[in-house]
């Protein structure tokens, strides 16, 4: 079988199974569209949570952005877990206890302001579009690359999939369609990081794998990795080689930016009790560190296995004890037919530069420092590196192949990479369509709307919303490579403080939320812009992007984390001036910080 | 009153309780992750060092235990409060 009809048959299966799901599932009520109905059980919850968090980005350019960053890069690993213990204990069983269907809802009740919950929107929807672009171009790479359709027909099937399910079944129907992509997208990001693991280092588990001996050179696998990484004049894997501060600002920012997005939020509304929502929460981060703990030995195995492929020497002993992978070995050896797969997509490339049949490998800026490095290039008479194009993205892609992986595993990474992207669409789109017809069209436009015309509009808006996603993924905008930045530092400087001071303080009043909300999102997208250009239209930058320029180095990606500061700041020094919040929000307060009372029925 | 001053009680030994989480979350993390690294450099972790761990694994499996540690602990206050449901 061919490995484009096993590709076919992996990937047509898990849509049946997600089609089918939506049909058992369809949503009849506005708490069945919003919320489940509140009965998703804590442990399930975990597993959509953990499918709806973990997108394209987790699931595909992680493992190679560690890489090729090391342990500079480890703030994703922390940053991206970190957050989930502040949603435990600071913002899902409160939120969980108030017991409505939107976080604007939220930040409009607990502020008694009207304005506050359009903010809150606005906010959403620059988050959450950003964040949907990057999944919907995701789709179309992964079908362009596997089921040889173009970028754009994978993109409208992927379209087509995603509203059959959420539009008919809004958040039951996602919950469990998030639930059977959570474990399509497990297997396959386990199945081949074991194989590697067995093959480097004698262990099946990746995780003991990564810090145990690499069997072909006696040495420790990280040791050795860093000895051919530094012997080619790469910074060493597991130095650190940046700025403290900057680590620390990203780490953070990147914590409570996961702990403020809208879409991982209000799955926490789908269970039954406040208990569950914290017991949820830790469900969710064991489903999600068992792809966590993995991503860091797939980038520094898949690392080593390209360096090694590179330079045979490296494997058991010297780097330069024999001589770089030849050109004709490239083109010829069936080992390496991936190569030339990879090629083809533009996401790798080489060049025979200084024309001796031999592709050299190596840092053009390390050779300056680097003696042993600077003879090699000397006597070789290398005109530059000669693998020229190294594409973060290829490292799980292509990993099955460059492990010679049986088809079956290909076809389930395939597979797996979807499942990562939809169920983060899916999330998304649930959390804009409940925006614009709970907050705008039932909030604000129209309150006396029934209930019906409400589960209407949230579908059409669920409708409406996936085609401008769609449309959106075929064109991408500037923002829509920017989601750490944009996505992050907005949930970081806007929703997180505004919902935590909603919580833990009772003197927090409207006057302060607004002032601290239009400040740190102020701040933010200022910093931003100024470094990555006015509404990320490139050449209007009015600083250079690198890290001399950067205000105490700090990258605009961090910037959250200032910008969550100057919320607090700003609104503690606001609600000090103006008067108390009214009576009945402080009871208000005083009842979400108890259990008691959350499985009763919300007026609606 | 009696039942706002229990919930105040409440209250109390939640934020306690967080306080003690959160100082234990910032130092497996910032602490033994980033800062402290250069610190811990001497003791060695397969290949590296335990900074090295912490920043790529070990403060998540903290982070884990943290999460049903302080879910079981406040399954023990909501039912002590009478709060629970």
């Amino acid at each position: 079988m061919s490995q484009f009809t096993l590709n076919l048959i992996v990937i047509g299966a898990s849509f049946a199974l997600y089609i089918g799901i939506a049909i058992w599932t369809r949503a009849g009520s506005t708490a069945e569209f919003y919320a489940a109905n509140r009965g998703v059980s804590p442990v399930m919850n975990g597993m959509a949570t953990a499918a709806d968090w973990m997108s394209a980005a987790s699931f595909i350019s992680m493992a190679g952005i560690l890489a090729f960053g090391g342990y500079d890069t480890s703030a994703y690993l922390m940053g991206w877990t970190g957050g989930y213990v502040l949603l435990a204990m600071l913002l899902a069983p409160y939120l969980r206890k108030f017991g409505k269907f939107t976080v604007p809802e939220f930040i409009g009740d607990r502020f008694y302001s009207q304005t506050a919950r359009i903010i809150g929107v606005i906010c959403l929807l620059i988050i959450s579009i950003t964040y949907v672009i990057g999944q919907m171009t995701g789709v179309g790479v992964t079908f362009s690359r596997y089921l040889e359709v173009s970028s754009s027909t994978g993109l409208w099937i992927g379209a087509a999939l995603v509203f059959v399910y959420a539009v008919l079944g809004g958040m039951k129907g996602i919950t469990y369609t998030q639930v059977a992509q959570y474990v399509v997208l497990i297997i396959a990001y386990t199945i081949p990081a074991m194989f590697i693991a067995l093959q480097l280092t004698g262990h099946v588990l990746p995780q003991t794998g990564l810090f145990g001996t690499h069997d072909a050179s006696g040495l420790k696998f990280l040791a050795k990795l860093d000895q051919v990484v530094t012997d080619l004049g790469f910074r060493s894997y597991t130095g650190h080689h940046g700025s403290m501060l900057d680590m620390v600002l990203f780490t953070m920012a990147l914590m409570i930016g996961t702990a403020g997005l809208p879409h991982v939020i209000i799955r926490f509304f789908t269970v039954p009790k406040v208990a569950d929502a914290r017991k949820s929460a830790g469900w969710a981060l064991v489903f999600i560190a068992l792809l966590y703990t993995v991503a860091p030995a797939v980038g520094s195995m898949s690392r080593f296995n390209l360096t090694a492929t590179m330079w045979p020497g490296a494997e058991t002993g010297e780097t330069f004890s024999q001589p770089a992978v030849s050109l004709s070995d490239i083109e010829t050896r069936e080992d390496l037919h991936w190569m030339r797969n990879w090629q083809l997509t533009g996401l790798l490339n080489w060049e025979d530069k200084n024309g001796d049949g031999l592709i050299q490998y190596y840092s053009e800026a390390g050779a300056a420092t680097n003696e042993p490095l600077a003879a090699v290039i000397a006597e070789q008479g290398l005109q530059g590196n000669e693998l020229t194009t190294v594409n973060n993205d290829i490292m799980v892609l292509a990993n099955p192949e460059i492990a010679n992986l049986p088809a079956w595993v290909i076809a389930i990474v395939a597979a797996g990479g979807l499942a990562a992207a939809l169920s983060t669409a899916a999330g998304l789109l649930l959390a804009i369509s409940g925006a614009v017809s709970h907050d705008l069209i039932k909030g604000a436009i129209n309150p006396g709307i029934s209930e019906k015309g409400e589960l209407l509009a949230a579908r059409i808006s669920m409708g409406v919303s996936i085609l401008v996603a769609t449309i959106l993924g075929l064109n991408p905008p500037g923002f829509a490579a920017q989601t750490v930045a944009l996505a992050f530092g907005l949930a970081a400087s806007s929703i997180f403080p505004v919902l935590m001071m909603g919580i833990f303080s009772t003197r927090m009043n409207k006057e302060g939320a607004i002032a601290g909300m239009l400040a740190g999102v102020i701040a933010t997208l200022v910093y931003i812009f100024t470094y990555k250009g006015w509404f990320f239209i490139s050449g209007t930058n009015m600083l250079p992007d690198t890290a001399d320029a950067w205000l105490l180095g700090i990258s605009p990606a961090s910037f959250g984390t200032v910008g969550a500061l100057i919320n607090f700041v700003v609104a503690y020094l606001v609600a000090q001036a103006t008067k108390e919040p009214p009576a009945e929000v402080r009871e208000l307060v005083e009842s979400i910080r108890v259990p008691r009372g959350a499985g009763a029925a919300q007026a609606h | 009153m009696s039942d706002r001053q229990s919930s105040n009680a409440y209250w109390q030994a939640n934020l306690k309780l967080i306080w003690l989480c959160m100082i234990i979350w910032a130092v497996v993390s910032y602490g033994f992750g980033i800062i402290l690294r250069p610190v811990l450099a001497g003791i060695s972790v397969g290949g590296t060092d335990l900074g090295f761990w912490f920043a790529q694994q070990g403060s998540i499996l903290v982070f884990i235990v943290l999460i049903f540690f302080y879910a079981w602990r406040m399954n023990k206050l909501d039912a002590e409060h009478g709060v629970d449901e």
